[in-house]
C-alpha cells in the first residue's frame, strides 16, 4: 500500500489512542484528584500566594467570566504594547522593525482571542523578544484559559444543583503547568533531535555550493512550535508555518506536529466522560465529531493526491500529487490531513499552502472552519457543540413532544436564546465580513488599488480567498489563503473586530448557559427523558449542525469553490 | 475591576519568568546537548567548509548540478523570507507559468519525453525553501548532470541510489532524495576520481 496513506493513518490511529488516557488525566486534574504530577503543587501555590489570589473560592459563572475577560483585557494592553515598541526592546539581533499601528492591533487582538491569524512574516516582523513574551506566552495562557472555561462548563454539568462553577486562576494554572506545559517540553525534545533550531544567533550566514550568499533566519523556534500546536493557536515560527524545513524538518517532525494538533481537542472530549461519568455520552459525541473528520480527510486526500487536472492535461507526470505549495519531504496525503486536522480544530498551521489545493479541498477547509464544531480549539471547540447541543435538544424535545431536557436540567427560553444567538453570530461575522470586502472589491477599486490590490488570484479562487479569511478570522483558527495581501488597513482592523465578536460572545454565551442551567432544579431521569447519549440523538445533533452549516454557507461556497471546481474538472 | 487588572499583571509576569524564561531555558539546554548543531540549524560541510544548511534548500542553475524545485521564497530561495506561490489551481497566468517551466525544463533534458517530467520540477514548494525532491526527479537529471561532468550515467545514477531516503521506518511518508547532499556527494565523487586519475 502507498506509504504517503499508511503514514496518514498511523497520525489518525496515534491521536486516537494517546487522547484517550489523556482525556482521563484531564479529568483528573479538572477534579483536583491525585496525579504523578503533584510536585508541581508548591511552584502553583507560590505563584497564587505572590499574586495574592486565592484558587480555592468558588466563583459564580458571573464571578468567572468576570476574571477571564478582565485578564484578557489586560494581555490585550500586554501585547500592544510589546508589539509596538519591540524595536527598543532587547533580543532583536535581526533588527527586526517595530509593528504598525494596526498590524500591532490586528497582531495582538489575534493571538489573545487563540487565533493566530497573521498579517506579518515570522521573520521579519517579530523580534526573539515578542516571539518569546508576546507570542508564545499567549499561545499557552490563552488555550489554558480557553481550557479554564471549558473546565467551568464540565463542573457545571456535573453538579446537580450549584450556585458556583470552580475557580477561573485555578483553572487557568492547572491547565497550563498539569498539561500544555508537560506536552510542550516532550514534542519540544523530538523537535529539537530532528533538525528544529532553538538558539538565540541571529541569522546564519552561509556560502552556496553555487558560490552564492544565503541567509537563513533561525532563533528559539523549537519552544514556540509545540504550544503553536498543542494549543491549537497555529501562529508559526516562520512565514510559511510548517511547512518551512526548519520549522517541520522531517516525516516524523511532520507526525508529532499534526498529532499535536488533535491529541488535546480529543481528549477533552474524552475528559467530558471521565469527569461527568458519562462514558457513553462522550463516545457518541466524539463519534460525531471523528466521523465529519474522516469524511472530510477522505474528500482532501482524494483531490490532493490525484492532483491538479489542468496540469494533468498538460500531459507531464503527475504522481506525487497537487505539489504547488507542498513539501517533497511530506508528500500530497500529509499535507492533506494536516489541511483538515488543523480547520476542525482552530489551530490554522499549515504544512503546504491551502491557497493552492483543489478547489473542493479548499471548500472543506472552509466547511470545517464554518461549522466550527468537529473538535474545535483546546476548550472552546467542545463548548460550540455543547451550545448546538442544546439547540438540539430543544428541537428533538419538540418533535417527539417532550419537555426538553438536558442531564437532568430544562432546557427553557433563555438558554435557547442564548444558544441560538452564538450559533447565528458565526454564519453572521462571515458572509457580512465578506459582502462588505466584495463591495469594496467592486465599487471602490481605487481604495483596493491603494491597498495594494489585495487578491493574488483572479475570478472565482479570488472570493475563495475572501471567504476563507473571514472564515478562518471568525472560527479563531489562524490559516489563510495566504496570497491574499492582508497587512493593510481595511484587513487588520475588520478581521481584528471579527475575532473579537466570535471569540467572546461564544465564550460568555456558552459558560452563561451552563451556569444558568447548573442553577436549575435537578430532575431525576425517568422513562420520559430524551435520551442525549444514543446513536439516534447523535445523528439528530449531526444534523442540526451540517443544516444550520450548510444553509448559512451554502450559497457563498458556490460562487467561490464549487464554481471554480466546474470550471476545471 | 482595578484590583483585578493588578492581579493579573502579576499573574502575567510570573506566567512570564515560568514559560518564557524557566520552559526556553530548559528547551535551549536541550538543544546545546541534543541538537544538531547547538541549536543552530545543522549544516553540511565540504572541505571543511560550510556550504549551506542541511534542511533548508539553496539554488542550482548550473548544469553540473541536480536541481531542486521552483521558488518563490524571495527572489528563489531566500531562508529569510519564506513564501510559497499561493497561486490557485484555476489560475490561468499561473498554469502559463508551469507550461513555461515545461518548455524549460525539457530544453536542459532533451532525451525526455514530456511524460517524464515530474509536476514537482514545475510546481513551486510551500516554503519555497524545500531541500528534497523525489526519486524520479533526480533519476530525471542524471544524465544531464552526468554530460556535463563528462563521467559516465551509471556512476551518477549509483550516487543518486546511494541517497534515496526512504520513508520513516520503511512505512509512512514519501521517499525523498536531499538536492544539497546529493550534490556534495557528487563534488566528492567527482574530486576523487580526479585525485585517482593524476595517480
Amino acid at each position: 500500500m502507498n506509504t504517503e496513506l499508511v503514514g496518514s493513518i498511523a497520525q489518525i490511529v496515534m491521536m486516537i489512542v494517546l487522547a484517550y488516557p489523556l482525556g482521563r488525566y484531564i479529568a483528573k486534574v479538572y477534579k483536583g484528584e491525585k496525579t504523578c504530577l503533584d510536585f508541581l503543587a508548591p511552584v502553583e501555590r507560590w505563584i497564587f500566594k505572590l499574586c495574592g489570589i486565592d484558587p480555592n473560592v468558588e466563583m459564580s459563572w458571573k464571578g468567572f467570566l468576570k476574571a477571564l475577560l478582565t485578564v484578557n483585557l489586560f494581555w490585550f494592553f500586554w501585547g500592544m504594547f510589546l508589539l509596538y515598541f519591540q524595536q527598543y526592546l532587547p533580543l532583536n539581533p535581526d533588527g527586526n522593525a517595530g509593528q504598525s499601528s494596526h498590524l500591532s492591533f490586528n497582531t495582538c487582538i489575534s493571538f489573545m482571542v487563540n487565533c493566530n491569524l497573521q498579517h506579518y512574516s515570522g521573520e521579519s516582523g517579530l523580534t526573539y523578544f515578542t516571539q518569546l513574551f508576546v507570542i508564545m506566552l499567549f499561545q499557552f495562557i490563552t488555550a489554558a484559559t480557553g481550557m479554564a472555561a471549558l473546565a467551568g462548563i464540565y463542573k457545571a454539568m456535573a453538579a446537580k444543583t450549584t450556585q458556583t462553577i470552580g475557580n477561573f486562576w485555578n483553572l487557568l494554572m492547572k491547565s497550563t503547568t498539569r498539561i500544555l506545559l508537560p506536552l510542550a517540553l516532550i514534542v519540544g525534545f523530538i523537535l529539537i533531535m530532528q533538525g528544529t533550531p532553538m538558539g538565540f544567533d541571529g541569522k546564519m550566514k552561509v556560502t552556496t555550493l553555487e558560490g552564492q550568499e544565503q541567509m537563513v533566519s533561525q532563533g528559539p523556534a523549537a519552544a514556540i512550535i509545540p504550544i503553536k500546536q498543542l494549543g491549537t493557536n497555529g501562529g508559526g515560527y516562520f512565514g510559511v508555518n510548517s511547512s518551512h524545513p526548519l520549522e517541520n524538518p522531517t516525516y516524523l517532525t511532520n507526525m508529532v506536529e499534526c498529532w499535536a494538533i488533535l491529541v488535546l481537542p480529543m481528549a477533552m472530549v474524552f475528559a467530558l466522560g471521565f469527569y461527568l461519568k458519562r462514558k457513553k455520552l462522550a463516545f457518541s459525541i466524539f463519534g460525531v465529531m471523528l466521523f465529519a473528520y474522516l469524511a472530510s480527510i477522505g474528500i482532501n486526500t482524494y483531490y490532493e493526491m490525484n492532483g491538479n487536472p489542468m496540469i494533468s492535461a498538460m500531459g507531464i507526470d503527475q504522481d506525487a500529487g497537487a505539489m504547488e505549495g507542498k513539501e517533497t519531504r511530506l508528500g500530497a496525503a500529509a499535507t492533506a490531513l494536516w489541511s483538515c486536522t488543523t480547520t476542525v480544530t482552530s489551530n490554522g498551521s499549515v504544512n503546504g499552502m491551502h491557497d493552492s489545493t483543489m478547489p473542493l479541498s479548499g471548500m472543506m477547509e472552509m466547511l470545517n472552519m464554518q461549522i466550527n464544531t468537529w473538535f474545535g480549539g483546546v476548550g472552546v471547540g467542545f463548548m460550540n457543540y455543547y451550545a448546538f447541543l442544546i439547540i438540539a435538544v430543544f428541537i428533538s424535545g419538540l418533535m417527539v413532544g417532550r419537555t426538553p431536557e438536558f442531564l437532568g436540567k430544562k432546557v427553557e427560553a433563555r438558554e435557547m436564546k442564548i444558544a441560538t444567538i452564538v450559533a447565528l453570530a458565526h454564519p453572521f461575522v462571515i458572509l457580512i465580513g465578506t459582502a462588505v470586502a466584495c463591495y469594496y472589491w467592486v465599487y471602490n477599486p481605487a481604495f483596493v488599488e491603494a491597498e495594494g490590490g489585495w487578491l493574488n488570484n483572479p475570478g472565482f479562487h479570488g472570493l475563495s480567498e475572501m471567504l476563507y479569511e473571514y472564515t478562518s478570522a471568525s472560527a479563531n483558527n489562524g490559516s489563510g489563503f495566504e496570497g491574499l495581501g492582508d497587512n493593510t488597513w481595511f484587513w487588520n482592523f475588520t478581521t481584528g473586530l471579527a475575532l473579537i465578536i466570535s471569540r467572546y460572545l461564544p465564550i460568555v454565551g456558552q459558560v452563561a448557559i451552563a451556569g444558568l442551567l447548573a442553577q436549575k432544579k435537578f430532575i431525576p431521569e425517568s422513562a420520559g427523558t430524551l435520551k442525549t447519549d444514543t446513536a439516534t440523538f447523535a445523528v439528530m445533533t449531526f444534523s442540526v449542525i451540517f443544516i444550520v452549516a450548510a444553509l448559512s454557507f451554502f450559497p457563498a461556497l458556490t460562487l467561490g469553490p464549487i464554481a471554480e471546481y466546474f470550471s476545471i474538472y | 475591576m482595578i484590583s483585578t487588572l493588578f492581579k493579573s499583571l502579576k499573574l502575567t509576569v510570573a506566567f512570564c519568568i515560568l514559560l518564557s524564561v524557566c520552559y526556553i531555558f530548559i528547551l535551549w539546554l536541550f538543544a546545546q546537548v541534543a541538537g544538531p548543531n547547538k541549536g543552530n540549524a545543522a549544516v553540511i560541510e565540504l572541505n571543511g567548509k560550510v556550504v549551506g544548511a542541511t534542511h533548508v534548500g539553496q539554488p542550482f542553475t548550473q548544469d553540473i548540478y541536480f536541481w531542486g524545485r521552483p521558488s518563490h521564497a524571495g527572489d528563489g530561495y531566500d531562508a529569510s523570507s519564506s513564501g510559497g506561490s499561493n497561486k490557485g489551481p484555476s489560475n490561468e497566468a499561473y498554469l502559463a507559468d508551469v507550461e513555461a517551466r515545461i518548455d524549460t525544463f525539457l530544453w536542459h533534458h532533451p532525451y525526455l519525453k514530456r511524460e517524464e517530467v515530474p509536476a514537482e520540477m514545475v510546481t513551486a514548494s510551500g516554503s519555497g525553501l524545500d531541500p528534497d525532491i523525489s526519486p524520479k526527479a533526480a533519476y530525471a537529471q542524471a544524465k544531464r548532470v552526468a554530460e556535463a561532468r563528462g563521467i559516465a550515467v551509471d556512476k551518477v545514477m549509483a550516487l543518486v541510489n546511494a541517497h534515496i531516503e526512504g520513508p520513516l521506518l520503511g512505512l509512512f511518508g514519501p521517499q525523498k532524495v536531499n538536492v544539497l547532499k546529493l550534490n556534495v556527494a557528487l563534488e566528492k565523487a567527482v574530486a576523487k576520481n580526479h585525485e585517482d586519475g593524476i595517480k
